[in-house]
């Protein structure tokens, strides 16, 4: 078709941002409206690049936090790190209006599936609960009956994103449950002390193993090879398990 | 961060090697070259704090793949794998 032109995976595309939303006090989430924008699966990512005017340009990755949806807008959230080239443009300069360039959707393999019916397993270390909220987005829009599980572990109540959607969804019914596990400082009067998770809490809140669920973990390397190793010392089979670890990158080019 | 080297997984790399390969490689078969196994793409463990990209075997440690770019020139080398399968667009 003139003027259709046929986009491969590779491809740099135009995104205008739509709407910014903060949702912790370092992390932020950017609506945008990606030009021929082909869809997309909940826990895939897209590639950010910005090129300054001297030419030189970096590229980040960050997961899609929205549902998938028709009309080429999608959201990333974006955690702020201290010393970080892309994320403090993205979570304290970029405006409303903007431009941006973005490849993806990129991922086949850490992505959930709305014909998926069997029990999920979410386990969220901080901003690693982006492309797991795109799943539960996905999970409610969709309908789907699969029962959800979340275990999302935090540094403090403050530090959590999307929590009141996260409230709203798992009072509507019972096929999401969420547990917080806070690292450093609890609300008052909460019935476990701060800590990493451990075997009690896996054992306590998430599906237990003979039911076979698919785990999809996502966070710090660490926080990734710990919490997998419990799963799998509770009787969870590796194969299982998908995870996606991630850190700070220094692609530039 | 502290200075060890800590890991992504293959997926970090998709959008760089589907500049080149035109395929999203994350559920690719990667036969690894030293210890036999075969695992998706997407489960290799990538190291970035490098000049480049080095994906190596999830059970072995083996390197798998290094690429690395300098200006517009990519150098990539795949002799850690004995094969790579992947589906291509009918």
């Amino acid at each position: 078709m003139e003027g259709t032109a046929v986009l491969g995976i590779g491809t740099w595309r135009t995104a205008t941002v739509l709407d910014l939303r903060d949702e912790t006090p370092s992390a932020r989430t950017l609506a945008l409206e990606v030009r021929d924008w082909p869809g997309h699966i909940a826990g895939q990512h897209v590639d950010v690049r910005l090129t300054a005017a001297d030419g030189y340009s970096a590229v980040r990755s960050y997961s899609i936090a929205s549902a998938p949806r028709s009309n080429g807008r999608i959201e990333i959230t974006v955690e702020r790190l201290p010393n970080g080239e892309v994320s403090p443009y993205l979570t304290q300069q970029v405006m409303a209006g903007d431009e941006l360039e973005v490849r993806g959707p990129i991922g086949r393999w850490f992505v959930w599936h709305p014909e998926q019916a069997m029990p999920i397993q979410l386990v969220a270390g901080g901003s690693g609960i982006v492309p797991l909220m795109a799943m539960i987005r996905s999970h409610a829009s969709a309908g789907s009956i699969a029962p959800f599980r979340l275990l999302y572990s935090v540094r403090e109540p403050g530090f959590i994103f999307y929590r009141d959607e996260l409230r709203a969804l798992s009072n509507r019914g019972d096929s999401l449950v969420v547990t917080y596990a806070y690292t450093r400082v609890t609300p008052k009067d909460w019935p476990r002390s701060a800590g990493r998770i451990d075997q009690e809490l896996i054992a306590g809140s998430t599906w237990p193993s003979n039911l076979q669920p698919s785990c999809y973990v996502c966070g710090p390397t660490s926080f990734v090879e710990h919490t997998t190793d419990l799963l799998i010392a509770g009787g969870h089979d590796r194969d299982r398990i998908r995870t996606e670890r991630f850190g700070a990158t220094g692609e530039q080019k | 961060m502290n200075a060890s080297m800590t890991h992504l997984d293959g997926n970090a790399a998709a959008g760089e090697l589907s500049r080149i390969f035109g395929v999203d490689l994350t559920c690719a078969q990667a036969r690894c070259a030293n210890c036999g196994s075969r695992k998706s793409f997407a489960e290799a463990h990538l190291y970035m704090q490098c000049p480049g990209v080095i994906a190596r075997c999830a059970l072995c440690g083996h390197v798998l793949l290094r690429l690395v770019n300098v200006r517009r020139r990519a150098f990539l080398d795949l002799r850690g794998m004995t094969y790579l399968s992947f589906e291509i667009a009918p």
